[in-house]
């Protein structure tokens, strides 16, 4: 196999894997119930008067 | 309480600034007399006029500044707002004079006798003037403005630095001078909304630099644990379009004494790496940044927090991690391999997902308050343009299908998908934050006519639905004229057919143009009036001590 052919391989299928695996940890963060009440104090920010 | 008195000394910034200033000025001057094209040594006079006036303003502002800007007052920030005050100032005036020139083009295309024959105003110099201007002059300075507010207020510190503000803001209008002026003097390395050479290129990457630097100083000293989604968006915008600049402006000057520059790359590689930049200056510039708006405007002026930050979190990392590969849709049967082909159609279409989920997320933080629309135009016109990005973020991937989009490339059809999103989107949501913006900079209580806002709006929706809808005929029209064989297998229409058929569209586009540019007018007059005339925010006192310029 060429080195395009080779590479051009890998990226369409390890690219999914590696999508996958990032798209996965940004649900887990954004959805871990311990990072609720930060996240809602931290929507509030832009509310609040200085 | 009498503050100790601080010695005042010339800082190691101001130092700097002066010196890299006076450099300039030296290799400006240098360049202008050894300059092989007249329009370079124009530019190096004109640059190495605008370092000198850098050097004078240090000074200047060394002579009246306080000691040293005090971080805090009485245990309150102190923002540093006059360059937001001058990019919001600048935005309005790149704004009307982009619109204009657009609406000017516009009509050279239903009347092309209004060109003269001069090569200043012919339409190949003005359009990448008016895309420049609408985009990099105005939207840029819509993004400084509202960044360097957002990230202040929500980090609750002062930004760094005393001349590093404004060298970012000022630099970059410099920047745009000299992009727009060498345009109309036919300077062009022929790259689309990449267009200016090498020498803007390097000076617009030092600027770029310092505006990441100043910002990341910003979230370094911020007081919240936390830092707000906003501010995420502007980083993405901030760090990825410095990655886009380098990228595809990777070319070597023949000459320093001459404009010209060869690019590196050839062929489809640098096609590929062009509509990379290109469609990511739509994802980035465009789309991210203006997202950091949203998350801090929609929610200021609604009075509401935004409808959930976990969803922003998805929003933010979704959308960054995917428009960056959609950009081969620009290439649909052409030389690139056809596996990246379908590789940018794929991404575009799960774009969708981030895309409508941010729409989402604005337009149901409003849910609770969807009354206030009827009283607040500005919370209107900033609904409006979250519903104008969810319009046109479902019909980009629609077209980055290849078979639609061998419909409607090369036709009407695209430009007016990229004005769906410009004036509806891009447009309204800085218009809105202009409105919210004012009042607060210059501590006024309201805009001082809510009425003329509702007029701005009406009309610019008016004026956009006229765009949208003389686009989509003529580009559907144009695209199977294209395409429409007769029996014999020949095609059915030459070209000035096509051209002769989309006349009555051109006309109907120019006047949803100045419908638009009436609009942003009428805007300029209401926010002038807002500064000069505007009732004073209760809790300001006039002639505080803090506040007062030392003489």
């Amino acid at each position: 196999m060429t080195t395009y052919s080779s590479l051009a391989q890998f990226a369409q299928t390890w690219g999914l894997v590696y999508f996958f695996v990032i798209f996965a940890g940004v649900l887990v963060y954004a959805l871990w119930p311990s990072n609720k009440r930060p996240f809602d104090e931290a929507s509030r920010i832009p509310l609040r008067e200085d | 309480m009498a503050r100790p008195v601080e010695t005042k000394a010339f800082t190691l910034e101001e130092m700097g600034y002066s010196l890299f200033l006076a450099l300039l000025a030296v290799v400006c001057v240098i360049l202008a007399g050894k300059a092989w094209d007249w329009q370079l040594a124009v530019h190096a006079t004109v640059g190495a006029i605008f370092a000198a006036g850098g050097i004078f303003l240090i000074i200047k502002g060394y002579q009246t500044r306080l000691a040293n800007p005090a971080m805090e007052i009485d245990g309150k920030p102190n923002y540093n707002m006059g360059p937001v005050k001058f990019a919001a100032i600048a935005s309005m005036f790149w704004g009307v004079a982009g619109f204009l020139v657009g609406v000017y083009i516009a009509s050279e295309l239903a009347f092309p006798l209004i060109n003269f024959d001069l090569p200043f105003l012919n339409f190949g110099r003005l359009r990448p003037l008016h895309t420049s201007a609408v985009i990099f002059a105005f939207g840029g300075n819509v993004l400084l403005a509202t960044s360097f507010y957002v990230v202040q207020r929500t980090s609750q510190a002062r930004m760094p630095g005393i001349v590093t503000p404004w060298f970012i803001v000022l630099g970059y209008n410099a920047f745009i001078v000299i992009a727009g002026t060498g345009y109309l003097l036919g300077v062009t390395q022929g790259k689309e909304y990449a267009e200016p050479e090498w020498y803007a290129d390097l000076w617009l990457t030092i600027v770029w630099v310092v505006y990441l630097l100043a910002f990341l100083g910003t979230l370094w000293r911020r007081r919240e644990a936390h830092i707000y989604v906003a501010n995420w968006f502007y980083l993405a915008f901030i760090v990825t379009v410095a990655m886009l600049h380098l990228g595809n402006n990777v070319s070597v000057p023949i000459s320093p004494y001459s404009l010209k520059s060869v690019q590196v790359f050839s062929g489809v590689q640098d096609a590929m790496v062009q509509w990379w930049y290109g469609h990511n200056a739509v994802g980035f510039f465009l789309t991210a940044a203006f997202l950091g708006i949203m998350y801090y405007f929609v929610p200021k002026r609604a009075d509401r927090p935004v409808y959930s930050y976990r969803l922003s979190i998805v929003h933010f990392w979704a959308l960054i991690f995917i428009y960056i590969w959609a950009g081969p849709h620009h290439l649909h049967y052409t030389a690139l391999p056809e596996w990246a082909s379908t590789l940018g159609m794929t991404f575009s279409i799960i774009l969708w997902m981030p895309s409508w989920g941010g729409m989402i997320n604005g337009l149901m933080t409003l849910s609770g308050a969807w009354d206030k629309l009827r009283t607040d135009p500005v919370l209107r016109m900033l609904v409006v343009s979250v519903a104008f990005y969810g319009m046109s973020t479902f019909e980009g991937p629609l077209m980055s299908i290849k078979a639609v989009n061998g419909l409607s490339h090369y036709t009407d059809w695209t430009v007016g998908h990229v004005h769906s999103g410009a004036l509806g989107w891009v447009g309204f949501v800085s218009f809105g934050a202009l409105y919210c913006l004012f009042p607060w900079l210059w501590n006024k209580k309201a805009v001082y006519s809510l009425k003329l806002v509702s007029w701005h709006f009406w009309l610019a929706t008016i004026g956009i639905v006229f765009y949208i809808c003389a686009m989509w005929v003529s580009g559907i029209m144009q695209g199977l004229m294209w395409r429409a064989y007769d029996k014999l297998g020949f095609l059915e229409y030459s070209f000035i057919e096509t051209v002769a058929a989309m006349h009555p569209y051109y006309a109907i586009r120019a006047l949803g143009g100045a419908l638009f540019l009436l609009g942003s007018l009428i805007m300029v007059y209401n926010l002038y009036m807002t500064v000069v005339h505007g009732e004073d925010a209760e809790g300001v006192t006039a002639g505080s001590p803090a506040l007062a310029p030392a003489e």
